[in-house]
């Protein structure tokens, strides 16, 4: 997995509730074996000449930070949607929370989640908006801390195994595995005292 | 090792499945049975080749031909037999049961694997799917993940899960006949809103859980996701078991009697302790129904649009965009609003239960004027039983279509078209934006007011169609 570094640039404010994997990457875009996945990236939302989309905007178009509203990435656990925003150079989400699959998905991608303190977030998200794309922030995962262009500095919690693994970009699969001792184990125990669970019955 | 805390029904499960704990606040956790989908196998298995990684335990996976199966031949060359070819392709190269387009055991992940004792109580089951947790209704622990995960799955037959809140929602007071658990979930998103089980294992418990088929159960379990629930349990009781016992790939003999034993333990404890615990009087339920572009918008289906945003509990932009989206007005009553389509179907609503409470409704009736209506059995297992009881020739005298199993029009994977400014009544659970098609305005229901909708050519509340019987 690469590596995630500090981000810098902008951060684009979409602050809704609920968006949901729909939104973010609809069904109908992804009807290829290897679909386009940034055409899908809120592929409903944008396009609309009246109603301008955030990331569409120019100021917009390449910010690697996306704002966001509680219980962001609901719904459907397809990781396009995740696959997406990372096409467009998103690299970092905040949002007041996140939907669990969809956090767990975009730690699997190298991408950040930060949820913010409750008591922090109007301030942050007010200067999000006020910044209007025209000057970068900065996330610095290293410090736990997202500096603000004006350099309000804001600090955010994480565990401390998810960040490593992110500022690692260590693999996932090798990590578990060092517990195989574990899994050999379990399994060999449960084919005694659950064997059912071990094996599928073969149908008569 | 289980005795002090693992008091629910599933911390009981998870702490019996705990390999290591707890890196970055989670759990590893042993998962019984790995799920793939005919959506993410093609890639899936490709990564895995692509990084050198062995299945772990093929012979506890399962991979299915579900959410791309086109429903009608008609549909074919729309995009979804290009997956299921591929997946049939990529399963067999890694020698993984595949439950195939035309098998008899092929159907939904979600509605198969319980039904064919696939996914037993007190096991961990991981599907590639959001609604996972369905399997809950069978007592089994279920956990979605997206494509990465089930990558790591599949390598390590393992999962690091952060520890889930415990909630509990009691359930009292019978439904009346016409209401059933769709309604009640309906109704319980509705009142709870979309976040209000977001990383929490939620068990359904009360009098009416007690009384409620597995079939019921599974529907409860399914929609709990759309309150956010990481996962949703119904303690396994001899209702269970019985639906259980006679399924093909459950243990036999002393297996079976080994395996009861150990599942009757599975119930929360009495004094078990709850970080939330609700009850919800169901007496006098309607049937609900929604009005808008996500599950907790909605009513009774004799009820109305909320007036105001404010009355929806929704932001003015939020209201507007439902309401333009859907093309109602604030304050019209949903009865009697004209409709163009039904789909009864899904992981939801699909299985056997279902159809036949939408039968029941139908039997002797025709589908109104302008309306198409379909029916897509949740397994071939469902549909085969649903032809020997006469429910497919119901159908379809009444002018429904009945289609080859899979999750059909839930997304249309499998190619099936609604028309843009189309307004459908379905069986399924989610009704964002574009979910069924384009522009395409969806009212979420249960199968018996999907099947009075297209009776009537319009919402309606089922109940006089049911009774009437």
């Amino acid at each position: 997995m690469e590596k995630f570094a500090s981000v810098r640039g902008a951060a684009a404010p979409l602050l809704i509730d609920d968006i949901n994997t729909d939104q973010i990457a609809p069904v109908q875009f992804m009807r290829a074996l290897e679909p386009d996945y940034e055409k899908a990236l809120f592929a409903r939302w944008r396009g609309d000449p009246n109603a301008p989309f955030v990331l569409d905007e120019q100021r917009f178009r390449r910010a690697p930070i996306l704002v966001a509203g509680s219980n962001f990435g609901c719904g459907s656990a397809r990781e396009v949607a995740v696959w997406a925003l990372a096409a467009h150079g998103v690299r970092c989400i905040v949002a007041r929370s996140f939907s669990e699959v969809y956090r767990e998905s975009l730690l699997k991608n190298g991408m950040l989640p930060v949820v913010l303190n409750p008591a922090l977030r109007s301030d942050f998200e007010a200067r999000v908006v006020a910044a209007d794309g025209q000057a970068p922030f900065e996330v610095d995962l290293a410090a736990y801390r997202i500096t603000c262009p004006d350099g309000a500095a804001f600090a955010f919690g994480m565990d401390a195994g998810e960040r490593t693994a992110l500022l690692e970009g260590l693999d996932d699969v090798a990590m578990t595995l060092r517990h195989r001792s574990l899994i050999d184990a379990w399994e060999k125990q449960t084919a005694l005292h659950q064997p059912w669970l071990q094996q599928i019955t073969a149908t008569d | 090792m289980t005795a002090l805390w693992a008091r629910h029904c599933s911390t009981k499960i998870w702490s019996r499945h705990r390999l290591a704990g707890d890196e970055g606040g989670k759990t590893l956790l042993y998962i019984d049975r790995v799920v793939v989908d005919d959506v993410r196998a093609p890639q899936v298995l490709k990564n895995l080749e692509r990084r050198a990684l062995a299945i772990r335990r093929p012979d506890l996976s399962v991979v299915v031909q579900d959410h791309s199966v086109p429903s009608f031949q008609t549909h074919s060359g729309l995009g979804g037999n290009d997956f299921v070819d591929a997946t049939r392709v990529a399963a067999h190269r890694h020698g993984l049961r595949l439950l195939d387009v035309g098998d008899a055991e092929q159907g939904i992940s979600h509605v198969v694997m319980p039904e064919l004792g696939l996914v037993l109580p007190g096991s961990t089951y991981l599907c590639v799917d959001s609604h996972s947790p369905t399997v809950g209704g069978v007592g089994a622990l279920g956990l979605a993940c997206g494509s990465s995960e089930l990558e790591h799955a599949l390598a390590t037959q393992a999962m690091w899960v952060r520890k889930p809140r415990q909630m509990r929602v009691r359930l009292e007071g019978g439904l009346d006949d016409g209401v059933y658990a769709k309604d009640v979930i309906l109704h319980l998103i509705g009142r709870l809103g979309l976040d209000a089980a977001r990383g929490i294992a939620l068990e359904f418990a009360g009098g009416l859980i007690a009384s409620l088929s597995v079939e019921a159960r599974l529907t409860l379990c399914n929609m709990a996701v759309e309150l956010g629930a990481r996962t949703s349990i119904v303690a396994p009781d001899e209702t269970t078991f019985a639906w259980l016992a006679t399924s093909p790939h459950a243990p036999r003999a002393d297996l079976w009697r080994r395996a009861h034993d150990q599942w009757r333990d599975l119930r929360s404890d009495g004094d078990a302790r709850f970080d939330v615990e609700l009850e919800i009087d169901c007496a006098g339920l309607a049937p609900q129904i929604t009005w808008g572009t996500t599950p907790a918008q909605v009513a009774s289906v004799a009820g109305h649009v909320p007036d105001t945003a404010a009355q929806a509990g929704l932001d003015e932009a939020i209201w507007r965009r439902a309401l333009g989206y859907m093309d109602l007005t604030p304050g019209t009553c949903l009865a009697g609003t004209r409709i163009n389509r039904v789909f009864i179907g899904s992981c939801t609503n699909a299985r056997f239960g279902d159809l036949e409470i939408a039968a029941r409704i139908v039997t002797g009736r025709k589908i109104a004027d302008g309306v198409k209506a379909v029916v897509v059995p949740g397994s071939r297992a469902v549909g085969r039983r649903a032809q020997e009881h006469g429910l497919r020739d119901i159908f379809e005298d009444a002018g429904f279509l009945w289609g080859e199993p899979g999750c059909s029009m839930c997304a249309g994977g499998g190619g099936e078209k609604v028309t843009a400014g189309e307004r459908i009544v379905s069986t399924t659970n989610r009704n964002f934006e574009g979910r069924q098609g384009a522009g395409v305005r969806t009212h979420l229901a249960s199968p018996a007011t999907a099947a009075a909708a297209a009776i009537k050519g319009e919402i309606c509340d089922p109940r006089p169609l049911v009774q009437e019987r």
